[in-house]
């Protein structure tokens, strides 16, 4: 047999010291640690992307809340805007309704002073009337007249005079 | 389309060495002492030996002289294999023989082998690859040492051994052995992958700290596909022995001549031989391709420098392809080592709910 066919004894034992050495330090320190923290990272990477997926979820849900949120929000603000126009108008109204009752009590009022007023302004009149009627009757009396006719168209003027009847 | 190309250019190596050797035994004859012996170049550079030849200037060697210990009649002995190479190539009774392997004579002048445990090139070859492994390796794993899983993946070198170490896991290992079990093998696949790897590579390397036939060397191999069996065997599970001394074929396969267990039991052992002379022929056939391709430069330079000049540069585009197709097969190689060996121990562990 060919001499590179056969084993060589030495070589062979050597072989075994190397090969259990570098196994035995790899196997330890060399592998592992390398196996190990790819598998880790690996891990992490994973867990990383769960936590992203989780996390854009959340968020979706958070974006679907809020916008619910302002959703309810805008339809409080315009049934507030509602509620606030319809009190607005009625105050308004109210406002309006009481204003024309009290500017109609006001008025009557007004009226009635005005009648009772003007009554008491006829009866004052006609006291004065009396007394001018008197005065001329007095003055007619003390003037001569001699005419009927004469006698009327001063009774006329006198009235005239009297500002109240032209009213 | 591997084997085509290593096909393609072993019929090219043919043509070449058939052309030209006629012309080589006729040129032999006139130039005795520069006359290239291929074969004999190519094992003395395949083979182990007791130096670390680098190169020769004019005729003389200038080589790394490597200690020798050897357990002889005489007890332990170490010195310098630059001894050998003082006066008549005896010290203390020991001598090199035509296979380069250390010798002595009995008291009837018989040659006998002695117990060589000399550090030879292929050991410290072998001691050099273990030490790139090993700061390869402790390197990366210092760098993890600071650094929790949420910092940043590694780059550079430590992310590209980071990368190869998780291809031969991933793809590999978690591929053909069981979840249970795979954790518990992963050391070892992954030093065998490394280790052939490494020493293929380094193979390739033609000057010192490389060049040595390390996964080349038989032994080297054997004790690869030794490890492989054992722990197939060692670890194997009850189904996986039942598969072999008791098939599920029909009675008479079995009985009363057993003739599918002592197929299976023969399987057992052709397994890891398959492995251990895939690897060795491999790298072997590599580096006596890659030498004699060299050889065809001399060769032809010797003939005439017409010839050499017309022949030379195809040898070296020959050769570059070669070393590149070998770089292939140093990763092709390991990958197969370690996928075959992952595949027999995933084998072993397979639970019986498939039949």
């Amino acid at each position: 047999m060919p001499s590179f066919l056969t084993p060589d004894f030495g070589l062979l034992f050597w072989m075994l010291i190397a090969f259990l050495v570098v196994f035995g330090i790899l196997a330890k320190f060399g592998f592992p640690i390398i196996i190990n923290m790819v598998e880790e990272r690996k891990k992490y990477i994973d867990e990383s992307l769960q936590s992203a997926r989780e996390a854009n979820e959340k968020l979706a849900n958070i974006k679907a809340e809020s916008d619910a949120i302002l959703m309810e929000a805008h339809q409080q603000q315009s049934q507030i805007l509602k509620d606030a126009t319809a009190t607005r108008d009625k105050i308004i109204r109210e406002a309006k309704d009481r204003a024309t009752a009290e500017g109609n009590r006001i008025l009557e009022d007004a009226r009635q002073q005005i009648v009772a007023e003007r009554e008491k302004a006829l009866r004052a009149n006609r006291e004065e009337v009396a007394n001018l009627s008197i005065q001329i009757a007095s003055k007619v009396i003390a003037k001569n007249l001699q005419e009927d006719k004469q006698q009327v168209q001063y009774i006329d003027s006198l009235l005239n005079e009297m500002s109240i009847f032209n009213k | 389309m591997k084997r085509k190309s290593l096909y393609k250019s072993f019929l090219l190596l043919c043509l070449c060495t058939l052309m030209f050797f006629p012309i080589q035994a006729r040129a032999s004859e006139a130039e005795e002492q520069t006359e290239i012996n291929v074969q004999e170049l190519v094992m003395e550079h395949t083979s182990d030996s007791h130096e670390w030849h680098i190169t020769t200037i004019n005729g003389s060697h200038v080589s790394i002289p490597l200690p020798i210990i050897v357990y002889t009649s005489q007890g332990l002995q170490t010195f310098m294999s630059s001894r050998f190479h003082e006066g008549d190539g005896v010290y203390n009774g020991l001598y090199l023989n035509e296979d380069g392997k250390i010798c002595e004579k009995d008291a009837s002048g018989q040659e006998q082998k002695v117990w060589d445990f000399s550090i030879t090139k292929n050991v410290l070859q072998l001691w050099i690859v273990v030490a790139l492994l090993l700061v390869i390796f402790l390197y990366c794993a210092r760098w993890y040492k600071n650094k929790r899983p949420e910092d940043e993946a590694p780059k550079g070198f430590v992310g590209f051994i980071e990368m190869f170490v998780m291809f031969v896991y991933n793809d590999i290992i978690k591929e053909t052995i069981d979840e249970k079990h795979y954790r518990f093998f992963a050391p070892y696949l992954l030093t065998v992958f490394f280790f052939i790897f490494i020493s293929n590579l380094i193979g390739l390397v033609p000057i010192f700290p490389g060049g040595a036939n390390l996964t080349g060397n038989i032994a080297i191999t054997f004790f690869l596909a030794l490890c492989t069996m054992l722990l197939t065997n060692i670890f194997g599970n009850k189904h996986y022995w039942k598969d072999i001394f008791w098939p599920d074929v029909p009675w008479w396969l079995k009985a009363p001549i057993p003739i599918l267990p002592v197929i299976e039991l023969f399987g057992v052992f052709t397994k890891p031989f398959a492995l251990m002379i895939r690897l060795f022929a491999n790298i072997f056939g590599g580096h006596a391709v890659a030498i004699s391709l060299t050889c065809v430069i001399f060769i032809t330079c010797q003939m005439g420098l017409s010839k050499g000049a017309a022949i030379s540069p195809i040898s070296v585009l020959l050769m570059i392809f070669m070393d590149l197709l070998e770089v292939l097969v140093a990763f092709i190689q390991a990958f197969v080592f370690t996928m075959l060996s992952s595949v027999f121990i995933g084998l072993s562990h397979q639970g019986g709910e498939e039949h």
